[in-house]
């Protein structure tokens, strides 16, 4: 991105980090990405009652490059996805995105040959938020875990040794169901 | 440009992999052929991300100068395939599709589903007076919803974010009962085929009378902020014209229709759910634009507001599903100790004392109930216009085939009528003022 990945590893980084992260997290602009019924309620909690000015995030902005939070609100036809997809790139670095309601996140009760199973097949998502649609109350905590991860994300050199050593953790885990290792398998599979 | 054997979306490389883009399809088209022209028109590509057009509808508009020549618009870009989703559910499970179409009216969109289902099991006159009651003050507190989303997307596409506001925050009132009474804020999938899916919880009735007080107060306030307003007047005066011949020739109902003098509301000229017996007005006007179109609304809201304090005057105990077993499910759902399923002596009671009983409750709700064959056609008056329902069935526990007549989605043809030969700017008053939700325009 800019200047602050090109510092070395060290005191002026973990520095700028924590002034970059507070500050990107302070005033994040989201873009309008609203397709269906949880759209309503995101618009919902930009208004009187849930205020999203409080957490300095109330221009829904209209055009992509002068955001970076794209909400997608709402089902993703096969139709929309290169939309969606075009508005995604038109954002300046850094982005997140909010994937907001089950049609979003995985397709939610439409499991049907005209909607995209999970926005997540098109661009990357930072946080899912479940609920069919969620309440604004849970779109405002999504939206300040959000903050709170973009406030620690790392930097340069710093974020490249997070992205490793997630992946080793990954690698190393083990998984949640208990399988039989197959020297040991005896009878059916199950 | 790419070639047209592509598919619909257009492709451009880039350093961080393909990008497919909204050109191809007949767009590509249009903007070769004008280019090739050498007057100075130019078409402009308005959506389907905009925060202006009212949800996900790509306006393609050709302009000279400032002057709409030619407007079309391009739907589609939230078909959710619910039609084809509801042939392969039971007719029970149905309305928690079909609430999902115009997510801003719900209500409506279960009633008139349900009242098809109804006619093709011939039950109409069974269903239970509260059942049909409750329906009529639910979808009159909808309508009020819808027309405040109106109000205030309306608004806040033409700058009026005051309007905005004001419309969610009367809209929250609205959902607020709608909460107390079904659970949800939305998408509620509360009338069922054969009745409701619950009774009024207690308190409701309180509740009601709280916020027809309420909300007659702030109704006023619309008058004052809108009517008064010369700035919004002058945007909405005689923008989006079109007169009764050009409604009759696009089918357009509701409002729209409304406003150009003919008072065809579905609730006086073809009654359901007991409509005839309540005393309220159709609104019209004869000035056929988006002023009149506002005005009646702002009325509508006003009359519904009558029809749920009628509605609540008349609740009276009873029963809100049909009796027959057959179709209700056997269990009244009474909540459990921990807050979620059935009550514990519902169990205990199914379970223990009949087999008989468990079988039957078990068919009913995997399977679901039979309908018999034959088609049907049913309407309401939503507040967009006339929501119509042909259900078609085989004989199945599945619908064969379920077709809405949406009425955002024949309302929208008139968009051309109303924009060409208009300024750009007046191209959103006049698709504000057909209030298009795309969720029921493309399903
Ligand atoms: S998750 Fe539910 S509310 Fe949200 S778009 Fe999908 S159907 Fe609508």
């Amino acid at each position: 991105m800019g200047l602050e990945e090109k510092l070395p590893s060290g005191f002026l980084l973990t520095t700028v980090e924590k002034v970059a992260g507070m500050a990107r997290k302070s005033s994040i602009f989201p873009a309008t990405f609203g397709l269906a019924c949880c759209a309503i309620e995101m618009m919902t909690t930009g208004a009187g009652r849930y205020d999203l000015a409080r957490f300095g995030m109330e221009v829904f902005r209209g055009s992509p490059r002068q955001a970076d939070l794209m909400i997608v609100a709402g089902r993703v036809s096969q139709k929309m996805a290169p939309v969606l997809r075009q508005v995604y790139d038109q954002m300046p670095n850094p982005k997140w995105v909010i994937s907001m309601g089950v049609c979003a996140s995985s397709g939610g009760m439409f499991n049907n040959y005209a909607i995209v199973q999970g926005v997540d097949h098109v661009v990357p998502v930072d946080i899912y938020l479940p609920g069919c649609p969620p309440r604004p109350e849970m779109l405002q905590d999504a939206i300040l875990k959000l903050h709170e991860q973009i406030r620690t994300s790392k930097l340069g050199v710093n974020q490249q040794e997070a992205a490793r050593e997630a992946e080793e953790a990954a690698k190393k885990a083990l998984p949640t169901i208990e399988m039989p290792l197959s020297s040991e398998k005896k009878g059916l599979p199950r | 440009m790419t070639s047209p054997t592509h598919a619909p979306a257009g492709v451009r490389e880039t350093t961080e992999g393909t990008v497919y883009d909204v050109t191809g399809g007949d767009w590509d088209q249009i903007a070769a052929d004008i280019a090739q022209s050498d007057d100075e028109r130019i078409i402009v590509n308005m959506g389907p991300q905009h925060p202006s057009t009212h949800g996900v509808l790509r306006l393609i508009l050709e302009i000279d100068g400032e002057t709409v020549t030619e407007a079309r618009c391009g739907i589609g870009y939230l078909h959710t395939g619910i039609e084809k989703n509801l042939e392969f559910r039971t007719w029970t499970q149905g309305t928690t599709f079909v609430t999902r179409m115009d997510y801003v009216m719900p209500f409506f969109n279960e009633a008139a589903y349900c009242l098809a289902v109804e006619k093709l099991l011939g039950i109409e006159d069974d269903i239970p007076d509260r059942a049909t009651l409750i329906r009529v003050l639910l979808m009159e507190l909808n309508r009020i919803s819808s027309h405040m989303v109106f109000t205030a997307t309306g608004g806040m596409e033409l700058g009026a974010t005051t309007v905005a506001i004001f419309g969610f925050r009367d809209r929250e009132m609205v959902l607020d009962l709608f909460e107390l009474i079904t659970g949800l804020r939305m998408n509620h999938a509360y009338i069922r085929p054969g009745g409701l899916s619950q009774d009024l919880p207690p308190g409701a009735v309180d509740a009601l009378r709280e916020f027809i007080k309420k909300m007659r107060k702030n109704l006023a306030e619309y008058q004052k902020l809108c009517v008064g307003n010369p700035v919004f007047k002058a945007r909405l005066k005689d923008i989006g014209y079109l007169d009764l011949a050009g409604c009759m020739a696009l089918g357009a109902t509701g409002p729209i229709l409304r406003s150009a003098g003919l008072p065809h509301d579905l609730r006086k000229t073809q009654p359901y759910c007991g409509y005839d017996t309540f005393d309220f007005e159709v609104p019209t006007t004869d000035t056929c634009d988006s002023f009149g179109r506002f005005l009646l609304r702002l009325e509508e809201m006003h009359q519904s507001l009558r029809i749920v304090e009628q509605c609540v005057d008349r609740l009276e105990p009873g029963p809100v599903m049909v009796a027959d077993k057959k179709i209700a499910w056997p269990a009244q759902l009474a909540l459990g100790p921990d807050g979620l399923g059935n009550s514990l002596d519902h169990i205990k009671k199914i379970m223990g004392t009949s087999m008989e009983a468990l079988i039957h409750h078990f068919k009913l709700v995997t399977e679901g109930f039979r309908v018999p064959p034959g088609q049907t056609y049913a309407a309401v008056e939503s507040p967009k216009g006339e929501l119509g329902v042909h259900a078609v069935s085989d004989g199945g526990t599945r619908p064969y085939r379920v077709h809405f007549r949406d009425p955002s989605f024949t309302n929208l043809q008139s968009m051309a009528a109303m924009c060409e030969g208009g300024q750009v700017a007046d191209v959103i008053v006049a698709v504000a003022s057909i209030d298009p939700v795309m969720g029921g325009v493309d399903r």
